[in-house]
């Protein structure tokens, strides 16, 4: 077990976000998040990442204590607990005054302190990983969607996480170009990497996830292997989804 | 007798061109010597302290905020010319008796923190919260944040309304004559006291001004074209 969230809670005034959620994360799964539109899957991950407070619950990381935010954690807290994941942005967040390779380097440079020249080629293959070699040392707005998207992805992994979040990675992109992310993403997968991932590409979840999360209103309605949840759900509620989402009307 | 007058008058040649170059270079001179020395380090000073005061009007503590807004308050709600006799003819009340060029210096250093504070704030502001998250995400405090992705950001977008600062702040500059320092107008008021060719001197004033301030503004427009390169469309 990598990651265990125990009755987590968060409330926007007084909006009950979450009411609750419960979930394990295997070390080295693919969790896919699915859910209809303001369920709360966002808010989730982000209070994954500390992005978001959350009000109650507690949220442990294997060989560390448990955030418990029943009491407000200390900043340092915080900052410990976020550098343990690393965030993919839907709308990607690239820093636009630093180039592909600056993006990439600037975390293990300024927060983790590490060596310069060192962090230059560990960021150089990571954009080759993600297969940006030739646009290293372009600024974000000359790169496409995608090929932002997959340095955004290359700047998550460059802190090294436990746990690497996605949301909705491809949901900003044309269609055409879409493959060219989730094909990053599945050899992350290949390689081993924990991810959770809020998506809407049902046959991209099949096809990676080890498991699949169901959220409506705010709390796990049904979750499982991909078999199960996506081909043979129990719950109403995710039946109804997943025809909506097969059957657009 | 008026009909007399306004014969010299006319047979008066409109420039006195022995005047303009007798005038000109002390006028230059003065300008070398205070006006542009008072106008950049007004600037500058002023620079760090709209900094500060923005980044207290942003920060969580409402003390620091306080202050800020008071200060930004008091001085935009105050001509700048009172705030100069506050400083020179005022203060020695107080026993604080300072000279011209430093009580110069000193005021429009804190007008020019007051004006551009608000401009840093507003361009602070102006970058997406999602670039502080990102920040975030990668593990950085809010200081690192900050300093590393807001803040160069925010000095890209500060750029033309703080050029326009500076080059006010230029022109403002000749507001010092009356505080006694002795800058490119007061020569101009000084030579104009002696020969009585106020209309030349004024006007040959206001060109040096002027000549002053489109160079300024020919170097703003590079500047700006420059920071475009990065700056996503
Ligand atoms: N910062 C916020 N302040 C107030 N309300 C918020 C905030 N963030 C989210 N919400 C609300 O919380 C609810 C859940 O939002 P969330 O973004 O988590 O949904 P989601 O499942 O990700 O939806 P989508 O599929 O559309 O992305 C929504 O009703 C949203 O309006
Ligand atoms: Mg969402």
């Amino acid at each position: 077990m990598l990651v265990s969230v125990k009755n987590l809670h968060k409330s926007f005034g007084d909006l009950h976000v979450l009411q609750g959620i419960d979930l394990d994360i295997e070390k080295g799964s693919v969790v896919a998040v699915i859910g209809p539109s303001g369920s709360g899957k966002t808010t989730f991950l982000r209070c994954l990442n500390a992005l978001e407070m959350p009000n109650k619950g507690t949220i442990q990381f294997a060989n560390d204590q448990a955030m418990n935010f029943d009491k407000s954690p200390t900043k340092k807290e915080i900052l410990q607990f976020r550098r343990k994941s690393g965030m993919v942005f839907q709308s990607y967040n690239l820093f636009p005054h630093k180039t592909a390779l600056e993006n990439v380097m600037e975390g293990p440079v300024v927060v983790q302190k590490k060596n310069k020249t060192q962090v230059r080629s560990l960021a150089e293959s990571l954009l080759q990983k993600v297969g940006l070699s030739e646009k290293m040392h372009l600024y974000p707005h000359q790169l496409s969607g995608g090929q932002q998207q997959r340095v955004g992805i290359a700047r998550a992994l460059a802190i090294e996480p436990e746990l690497m979040l996605f949301d909705e990675p491809t949901s900003a992109l044309d269609p055409e170009i879409v493959g060219e992310v989730l094909r990053v993403i599945r050899d992350l997968a290949a390689e081993g990497w924990t991810m959770a991932i809020v998506t809407h590409e049902l046959k991209f979840a099949e096809e990676v996830a080890d498991h699949v999360v169901f959220i409506d209103g705010g709390v796990i309605v049904e979750q499982g292997p991909p078999s199960a949840i996506l081909k043979n759900p129990k719950e109403p509620r995710t039946k109804q989804f997943l025809n909506r989402l097969l059957n657009p009307v | 007798m008026f009909l007399n007058n306004l014969l010299l008058a006319a047979s008066d040649p409109v420039v006195d061109w022995e005047l303009f170059q007798s005038s000109l270079w002390p006028m230059i001179l003065n300008g070398i010597q205070y006006t542009i020395p008072l106008t950049l380090i007004s600037f500058v000073c002023g620079l760090v302290i709209a900094l500060l005061t923005a980044l207290a009007r942003l920060s969580a503590s409402k003390i620091l905020a306080g202050i800020a807004r008071v200060y930004v308050s008091a001085i935009r709600g105050t001509p700048l010319l009172v705030q100069l006799f506050i400083i020179f003819y005022g203060l020695p009340d107080l026993g604080i008796v300072l000279d011209p060029f430093p009580s110069a210096a000193i005021a429009f250093s804190l007008n020019v923190g007051a004006y551009a504070s608000e401009i840093i704030r507003a361009s602070v502001l102006s970058v997406p919260k999602g670039q502080w998250e990102a920040g975030y995400a990668i593990g950085m405090t809010h200081r690192q944040a900050l300093m590393r992705i807001v803040l160069p950001q925010a000095a890209r977008v500060s750029i033309p309304p703080l050029s326009n600062t500076f080059i006010s702040l230029v022109k403002d500059t000749s507001l010092a004559s009356l505080i006694l320092v002795t800058e490119l107008f007061r020569k101009a008021q000084e030579i104009a006291a002696r020969t009585y060719d106020f209309m030349q001197l004024y006007i040959t004033a206001a060109i040096l001004y002027w000549v002053i301030c489109f160079i300024l503004s020919l170097i703003q427009g590079r500047v700006e074209k420059r920071l475009d390169r990065y700056v996503a469309k």
